[in-house]
């Protein structure tokens, strides 16, 4: 690991401006994934600024009726909250099937929305990656990939992100509150993170020295019709190979209005609103969740490891729509799929 | 190890204070140190085993101010003020904490080497007092791996403190 300077921010306005001043310094919050990456040095943070100290830890209500998510509360404060069981159970539930307990304890908001790819060759300085070294090329796309992306990929980039969290804000439509030197700005989940394009170094539209204060939740939070639906290689304390998060609002056995997002497939938390406007007005049927699946899924790509990841999705959103329109969200707890 | 070491070649230490095992420690310590080398290295508690060290394993558990944490996943600065607990300062007066008794009762372990991690993990989980069922404690412990699968006799152990905390009403 490199040498790096270490700051305890004691105010919001520090942080910014001693990250402004310094274009390698990062944050740093529950830094599991930061650490990790500099001990493999892909990340060399010249200086680190602590942000735990901030006054970003609560969690309140908002005047629209929602709630407001302090970047520094941890994953496991947040899937724990009376509040957010009762009202965002999705949330809870998304956020407990990921990681472990320990990690959860550690992990926050921010960082949880910040954190990278889990691609095997951005992870190994010694192979060319063009995220992590713009311009190399993509060994990914040619050589193991198992764990990336089906949907939205580029030439440039097949990369996946990691995030259960992101997954079900992305269905809740959350919106990130970040500020920086050019002042504060309301990100909507849907424009927070990008696709790879030609700069699959750029995860996200944050700018530097920017700092993520809070996640809105909107009022609804489609708490009677939801599913988290993560499928991977062991049960636990493993990322996603696909994920679905589905929230459905019914109506006498119609469905009012749909959301579906996905994990484990691209590069953001993949959502298509044409596939959510085929539910809307709707009888829940198999039938139907079938079509939309594949609506979804036209444009898939696989690659050599991961093509079954196609199927896999096709059949995890039919589920999911199940699971979420007869009010039985899967258990993270009795991994059992109903 | 080489890098960006220009500017002042002087590594500059940071100060702070952690109460390991209910003992207050000032100290001076490089940015860069990890709180589970901290441990090992400096303060000798080689209890706490590092195993992958990179939060993938749950070896390295210890408890930060009463929660489990990965201490190969935080740098030891950012825990100024911290109450540590490693393995070591779970036992009372000369006499174990229940779990480690439970651990030896069930038989929860074979090589040992996760074992310090398993035993702070359900420590803290103990504590969380979300886990009822055999599901659940399995699933709250999926942070610790052991690679001799001694999970069944781990499940048992800590079923026996929390149903004995449940009958004495605590
Ligand atoms: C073994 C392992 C398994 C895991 N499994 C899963 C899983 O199944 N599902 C899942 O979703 N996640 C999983 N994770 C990832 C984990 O959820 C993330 O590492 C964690 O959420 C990151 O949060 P943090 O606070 O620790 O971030 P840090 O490591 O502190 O920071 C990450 C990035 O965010 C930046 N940052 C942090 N906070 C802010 C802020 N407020 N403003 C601006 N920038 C900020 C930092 O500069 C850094 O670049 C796993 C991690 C490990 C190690
Ligand atoms: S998929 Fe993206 S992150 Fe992985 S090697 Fe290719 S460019 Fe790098
Ligand atoms: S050594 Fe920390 S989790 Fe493996
Ligand atoms: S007892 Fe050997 S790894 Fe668990």
């Amino acid at each position: 690991m490199n040498r790096f300077s270490y700051l305890r921010a004691t105010s919001i306005d520090e942080a910014m401006r001693e990250a402004a001043a310094d274009p390698t310094a990062r944050f740093i919050a529950g830094g599991t994934n930061l650490i990790d990456l500099m001990k493999y040095n892909v990340e060399r943070p010249t200086r680190l600024i602590d942000i735990t100290r901030l006054p970003l830890n609560g969690i309140e209500e908002t005047e629209s009726g929602g709630l407001r998510l302090g970047a520094l509360v941890t994953n496991d404060e947040t899937a724990f909250d009376s509040r957010i069981q009762d009202r965002y159970p999705l949330l809870a539930s998304a956020i407990q099937a990921g990681a472990s307990p320990q990690l959860r304890n550690a992990a926050t908001t921010g960082g949880n929305l910040l954190q990278r790819t889990r691609c095997y060759y951005f992870y190994d300085p010694e192979t060319p990656c063009n995220k992590r070294e713009p311009g190399t090329g993509c060994p990914a796309a040619f050589g193991r990939n198992r764990i990336h992306a089906i949907l939205g990929t580029s030439d440039h980039c097949i990369a996946t992100h990691p995030s259960d969290m992101a997954v079900a804000m992305a269905a809740l439509q959350a919106i990130v509150h970040v500020r920086g030197p050019g002042g504060e700005r309301a990100i909507p989940i849907a424009d927070f993170h990008r696709l790879p394009g030609e700069h699959p170094e750029i995860d996200n539209t944050m700018l530097h020295g920017e700092i993520i204060t809070s996640v809105e939740l909107p009022p609804d939070g489609f708490s009677r019709n939801y599913t988290y639906l993560k499928l991977r290689d062991r049960l636990s304390y493993a990322f996603a190979l696909v994920s679905v998060a589905a929230a459905l609002r019914m109506e006498n056995g119609t469905i009012a209005q749909a959301r579906l997002a996905l994990g484990g497939v691209a590069h953001k938390p993949w959502r298509d609103p044409a596939a959510e406007a085929m539910l809307q007005g709707q009888p829940a049927t198999e039938d139907r969740f079938r079509a939309v699946a594949d609506h979804i899924l036209k444009d898939a790509r696989g690659y050599q490891d991961n093509a079954f990841k196609i199927d896999l999705a096709r059949r995890a959103i039919v589920t999911a729509l199940s699971q979420a329109a007869s009010g039985t969200p899967q258990s993270q707890i009795d991994k059992r799929i109903q | 190890m080489n890098a960006s070491r220009k500017g002042s070649s002087k590594l500059e230490t940071v100060p702070v204070t952690l109460t390991v095992n209910g003992e207050t420690k000032r100290l001076e310590v490089l940015p860069w140190t990890i709180l589970l080398d901290l441990l090992r290295d400096h303060l000798k508690l080689s209890g706490t085993k590092k195993g992958c060290d990179h939060g993938q394993c749950g070896a390295c558990t210890v408890l930060v101010d009463g929660r489990r944490l990965n201490s190969c996943m935080a740098f030891a600065v950012m825990k100024d003020g911290a109450q540590i607990t490693t393995v070591e300062g779970l036992a009372r007066n000369g006499d174990l904490h229940p779990l480690q008794q439970a651990f030896i009762d069930h038989d929860a372990f074979q090589c040992g080497y996760c074992t310090p991690g398993q035993i702070c993990s359900g420590v803290g989980l103990i504590e969380e007092g979300r886990a009822h069922t055999r599901d659940e404690i399995r699933e709250y412990m999926s942070g610790n791996i052991c690679r001799c699968g001694a999970y069944t006799n781990i499940v048992d152990a800590i079923e026996q403190v929390i149903g004995a905390d449940a009958e004495a009403g605590r």
